[in-house]
């Protein structure tokens, strides 16, 4: 049996929403959310009993983010619009975007796996199945991603991160 | 240890306007099978459910609106979105009648949760006015069939649009108030609504 597509939204669009974020920042995010729900509205009843509904609409969020991402390696921003404005890169206490940027400046994989496992909360293995390859190499993509977000986001030292 | 990334912000607030722009896309998209939403009254909270063709289904706290849902999902599409814009108009018209400053529904209504005997009855039952009751055996012969007192009583009891399909004006001929979808109490409760 399957439950509405409301019971989808309410669990889900919290974890949908930060998965996009760290695969395209805060702006962009949020088309990418729009997308994702949209077509997974289009495409639910189509969806077998039996799936696991979450990795589902990790799967769609991933794919409508690589379309942002295609999007604007054609259109570049025009250069005006980036405010010269001082960052708070690396300021305990910061905006979140201190954090988002440093996730966005992880190698592509290692961003994916952290966003799947730390934020969409996915098993290594159903991580494998989105990106490819074994459980093992997810896994060891997440640690690195970790630890190299240890490195340069301050706010996940021991003494800034929230307990 | 990672907390840092499941940490929300300012997510409410964002996740509300997503939540706007999901809807005005979807009905955009014609992807809205089922809209719904949920208002106060003084019969306690409804659901107002609705598909492109009309109200589908009005639905009292006790009949349990997690389960309406899932029978929703089951029965005529399982795309079901929260959506109060197509819900306004149903929302305005529920509120004039509880106000004393509406007597009959205008709202497009789609009957299809409803098949055969059951559907007849409840398209005839609008025919009893505001302010007025019938016994379950004159609503039998309302439609024609003199002997189905017992199952216009199945009829009523059934009726997925409750309140806007008025079978709270139907009675047992000995009187007393009678069983209703949504509790004896709200059925004295608009029979004196209407009385007044």
């Amino acid at each position: 049996m399957r439950e509405p597509f409301e019971k989808l939204v309410e669990q889900h669009a919290g974890t949908v929403l930060r998965v996009c974020r760290v695969m395209l920042g805060s702006h962009d995010a949020e088309d990418a959310w729009s997308e994702t729900f949209l077509a997974a509205l289009r495409g639910y009843p189509d969806l077998p009993d039996t799936a696991n509904t979450e990795a589902w609409l990790v799967t769609i969020a991933r794919r409508k983010a690589i379309d942002v991402l295609r999007a604007r390696k054609r259109q570049p921003a025009p250069v005006e619009e980036v405010p010269e404005a001082p960052t708070a890169l690396g300021i305990p206490g910061g905006d979140d975007a201190d954090l988002w940027h440093a996730v966005a400046g992880l190698p592509d994989k290692q961003r994916q796996a952290v966003a799947y496992h730390y934020v969409a909360g996915l098993p290594y293995a159903e991580i494998a199945g989105i990106l490819g390859g074994s459980t093992d190499a997810a896994r060891r993509a997440a640690a690195d991603g970790i630890k190299n977000l240890r490195k340069s986001y301050q706010g996940a030292t021991t003494e800034g991160a929230p307990s | 240890m990672n907390d840092f990334l499941i940490t929300p912000s300012d997510d409410d607030g964002t996740l509300a306007r997503l939540r706007l722009r999901l809807e005005r896309a979807a009905a955009a998209e014609g992807l809205l099978d089922v809209a719904y939403t949920t208002v106060d009254s003084p019969v306690g909270t409804l659901l107002l459910a609705a598909t492109p063709k009309g109200l589908v289904r009005v639905a009292y706290g006790i009949e349990d609106h997690d389960h309406v849902l899932d029978t929703l999902a089951q029965r005529l599409s399982q795309r079901v979105l929260r959506a109060p814009k197509r819900l306004d108009a149903a929302a305005r018209e529920l509120d004039e009648y509880f106000g004393r400053r509406r007597q009959m529904f205008d709202l497009p209504l789609d009957l299809s949760l409803s098949k055969g005997f059951r559907q007849l009855v409840q398209r005839h039952l609008p025919e009893i006015g505001y302010g007025q009751t019938r016994t379950y055996g004159q609503v039998a012969e309302l439609v024609g069939n003199p002997k189905a007192a017992r199952a216009v009583g199945t009829a009523c009891a059934t009726n997925p649009l409750p309140l806007v399909v008025p079978c709270h004006r139907v009675l047992p001929a000995d009187g007393t108030p009678g069983r209703y979808v949504g509790g004896r109490e709200a059925k004295v409760t608009l029979l004196s609504l209407e009385a007044a």
